[in-house]
């Protein structure tokens, strides 16, 4: 009997693999007939500056290879997790190989230990999906964020969060020197940090009230511009630019806001694209008042309250004793962003728990359900693109005070996708999920400056930088595909009478309009 | 006959084209107050489409809906507000209401007109409790400042808060849906989610609750509960109903007045009892042709029942 079983299961594998094989061998030849013309061929000027064709089987092989094993173990694999170990255990080997064949300098046991790490991934996703039981319901992470561990933990894990920030600038400076660490307290912690306030500024009228806002930048513009012209005009200080930038870009939140308070889904998405647009055509060409694409340059930087940061008599150096390096501005402006960034976060977290964040989560459900319970919808959507545009046009403001020097350049279409990108791939709606969106969007991006040694692979003139948009037009794929409703997905009521239960994304809308 | 004595809503001469369609023609009807009204038809009817007239989605192409929401409204008092153009007035009479000038939420925000959907429309992704909250939108953005002082965390915004939940919690209590106040509203049965929709419009304090088909879909039991529920709202809430049902059970059992109106005409208007009886009524729900209900009705010699 159980042998019958176990012949019967061997049949059913043995099928599977054949299935497998024949589908993968199906996949490679795809992708063979495909490609020819762009990878195996490739025309080159020879002395007489003639094109001569150069056969490149080495690429084509490449190439079949990867899509064909990619597709097997597509089809052995069952599970997510088991699938995502196995394509990364297929680039590691991938990578093994192409050193092995393409670099000079690749020594052997680099390459040796590439491929081993490689197929000892492909195993682990095989033990992986073998090991697996099936399970119905929301997904581990989802259960034990909701368990009441979990949620004490994610709350501590919040505090240990902002510890871990507030801690990070003098840890860096202490390990590397305030040379070293001046590239990660700035490109990564800055920076990213720049993006999290702005998704989260974003993320209340995107994943709160469910506007699509496809002109953010704009106000961010607003932000930054408004400091720069206040600041160089009338000389006034940062800290009174900034509530004066913030009041002014959520003025300019309402003057959209009134326009698109008819417009739904993708009309609305047009005319705050254009909005984005018309504000950059504006900061380009109203040269008297904005210097046009020169940009207002020598902005005052900033000071901590009122000492500078320069190498003077009386600059922060000099008071406190320190020898002058221009990192103290750096660690003083991530303590800037870092308040700005959790303002706006407890800011917004108080906002979901009071009726307006309420109305803004209801309009995103249903505003005809709204209307008939008295909801003045248009104050409700005024409301979110205000305070939205606001937390951009601080944002700004404190571009504006890092750089010392704004342009239109800065403002442009691409951050806007940027930042949409951030919201919706952490899932709208929730403050953490934006913020890891952030860091693996913007820290994506500054590590691929750090993949220096692809050079040995594909030549001096390879840039991966340039292949961001590429790998983030990927990743957004495969995010599309596996996590549709972005990194959390699941929403955390703003109310609860005996437990706080994740709602679960099936049920969530993501607003019309 | 209250609808008659004490009227709480009058829709005079009411007009709805869409286009070439007219949806509703010179429609004209009164609900009492304390009263239910049932407003039945055929499919098509316009049922509907009154509906969104009296609750400002819709506006009216003619007629005049006047909402006494306290005191009686005299037809002087109307008239006189009509001619002023203001949406309301405060009379010594009574507060009246022109529906037709107010827009959709500031007839359920001042006017206290609340309604529910004919294909439900809950918060899906919010729970229940969250629903029955959001529906105390108005007194609770008064508590908060405005948000502001709520932000700031001063004033007695937390107070205010937590008797929106009590309220909610009883009438959650009242339905026995209180088990469940915490999980999404798009995860309650059918039958819930109607009861659901029915007590969040009751959270908003109505004086006048408009509901479009409660009864479609439910299965008996759920039926008998929402009886239930509909006699509760109009003896312990001081709320008048004005409903639109398929189900002659319901409307018959628990109905005070039912007017009927088919291709947008009102062909009977009455007790249920007077409504039952009527030949136009059985002739329009039977299907029978215009002819045959002038033959039945030379028959009987009767003109279709008093207006
Ligand atoms: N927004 C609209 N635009 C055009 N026609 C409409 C609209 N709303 C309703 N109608 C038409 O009005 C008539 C009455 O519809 P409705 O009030 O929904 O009927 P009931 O609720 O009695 O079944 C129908 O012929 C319908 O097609
Ligand atoms: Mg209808």
């Amino acid at each position: 009997m159980s042998a019958a079983v176990s012949e019967q299961k061997d049949d059913q594998a043995a099928g599977r693999m054949a299935k497998a094989l024949r589908e993968s061998a199906f996949a490679g030849l795809v992708t063979a007939g495909l490609s020819f013309p762009i990878l195996a061929l490739r025309a080159e000027p020879d002395i007489r500056n003639q094109l001569q064709l150069q056969p490149r089987w080495s690429w084509l092989v490449t190439a079949v290879l990867l899509v064909a094993s990619a597709r097997f173990l597509a089809l052995m694999l069952d599970t997510v997790r088991a699938r995502a170990l196995a394509a990364a255990g297929l680039l590691l080997c991938a990578f093994g190989f192409g050193s092995a064949w393409f670099s000079p300098l690749a020594t052997a046991s680099l390459i040796g230990g590439t491929i081993l790490a490689g197929l000892i991934c492909i195993g682990a996703g095989f033990f992986v999906d073998r090991s697996h039981i099936r399970k119905s319901g929301p997904g581990l992470l989802a259960r034990f964020a909701a368990s009441p561990a979990g949620q004490t933990l994610t709350s501590s894990g919040a505090w240990v969060g902002i510890g871990m920030l507030v801690a990070f600038p003098l840890v860096m400076l202490g390990w590397l020197g305030p040379a070293g660490s001046l590239k990660w307290i700035n490109n990564y912690g800055v920076q990213i940090l720049i993006f999290v306030m702005l998704g989260w500024g974003l993320n209340i009228v995107v994943g709160l009230a469910g506007l699509l806002d496809l002109g953010y930048v704009a106000f961010y513009a607003v932000g930054a511009y408004s400091y720069a012209l206040l600041a160089t005009t009338f000389g006034l200080s940062f800290w009174i630019c900034l509530p004066l930038a913030g009041i002014l870009a959520a003025f300019w939140g309402i003057m959209l806001g009134f326009p698109v308070l008819r417009l739904r889904g993708d009309y609305l998405a047009l005319v705050t694209l254009a909005f984005g647009e018309i504000i950059y055509l504006v900061l380009i060409n109203w040269v008297d008042l904005t210097n046009g694409e020169a940009g207002i340059s020598s902005i005052p930087r900033v000071t901590f309250f009122g000492v500078t940061f320069y190498d003077e008599k009386g600059g922060f150096s000099d008071l406190f004793g320190l020898p002058y390096s221009p990192i103290y501005r750096t660690i003083f402006l991530f303590y800037l962003i870092l308040f700005l960034a959790l303002l706006t976060n407890f800011a917004t977290l108080r906002l979901r728990r009071l009726p307006i964040g309420r109305a803004w989560e209801a309009l995103r459900e249903d505003e005809i359900a709204c209307r008939s319970l008295g909801i003045n919808t248009v104050n409700t959507k005024l409301t979110a693109f205000a305070l939205g545009a606001m937390f951009g046009g601080f944002a700004g403001s404190f571009f504006a005070v890092r750089q010392g020097f704004v342009s239109p350049n800065s403002f442009t279409f691409i951050e806007s996708a940027t930042i949409l990108s951030i919201v919706v791939l952490g899932g709208m709606g929730s403050q953490i999920g934006v913020a890891l969106a952030a860091v693996v969007m913007i820290g994506g991006t500054e590590l691929l400056r750090e993949l220096d040694f692809l050079k040995q692979l594909f030549g001096q003139g390879f840039d991966p930088t340039q292949y961001r948009m590429l790998i983030f037009g990927l990743a957004m794929v495969v995010m599309m595909i596996f996590r549709p409703r972005g990194f959390i997905s699941t929403r955390s009521p703003s109310i609860f009478l005996k437990e706080r239960k994740a709602v679960s994304s099936e049920f969530v809308g993501q607003g019309s309009g | 006959m209250r609808w008659q004595t004490d009227p709480l809503l009058q829709v005079e001469h009411l007009t709805m084209r869409f286009g070439g369609l007219v949806a509703i023609d010179d429609l004209s009807f009164t609900a009492g107050r304390g009263d239910i009204t049932a407003l039945i038809g055929p499919n098509g009817a316009g049922k509907t489409t009154v509906f969104n007239c009296i609750t400002g989605f819709y506006k009216p192409t003619e007629g005049r809906l006047a909402f006494a929401r306290t005191g009686i409204a005299a037809p002087a008092g109307v008239d006189a507000l009509t001619n002023t153009g203001a949406r309301f007035a405060y009379e010594p009479s009574g507060d009246i209401y022109l529906l037709e000038r107010m827009p959709d939420f500031e007839i359920s925000a001042q006017a206290r007109v609340a309604r529910t959907f004919q294909n439900i429309r809950l918060f899906a992704g919010m729970t229940v409790l969250e629903n029955l909250v959001v529906a105390q939108h108005n007194p609770l953005m008064q508590a908060s400042g405005w948000t502001v002082m709520g932000l700031l965390g001063i004033g007695g915004y937390a107070r205010r808060e937590s008797e929106a939940v009590d309220k909610a919690k009883s009438w959650l209590d009242s339905i026995g849906l209180l088990e469940r106040a915490d999980d999404p509203a798009g995860d309650l049965p059918y039958g819930d989610q109607r009861r659901l929709e029915i007590i969040r419009a009751m959270c908003t304090d109505p004086v006048l609750l408009c509901l479009d088909e409660p009864a479609a879909g439910l299965n008996p039991r759920e039926t008998a509960m929402l009886n239930e529920l509909l006699l509760t709202i109009r003896d312990e809430h001081n709320t008048s109903l004005l409903l639109i049902e398929h189900d002659m059970a319901v409307v018959m059992q628990i109905s005070d007045h039912v007017v009927v109106i088919d291709y947008g005409v009102k062909i009977s208007d009455g007790t249920p009892e007077f409504v039952r009886n009527d030949p136009k009524v059985i002739a329009a729900y039977l299907g029978v042709s215009d002819e045959e209900v002038e033959q039945v009705e030379s028959e009987i010699g009767a003109d279709g029942g008093a207006r």
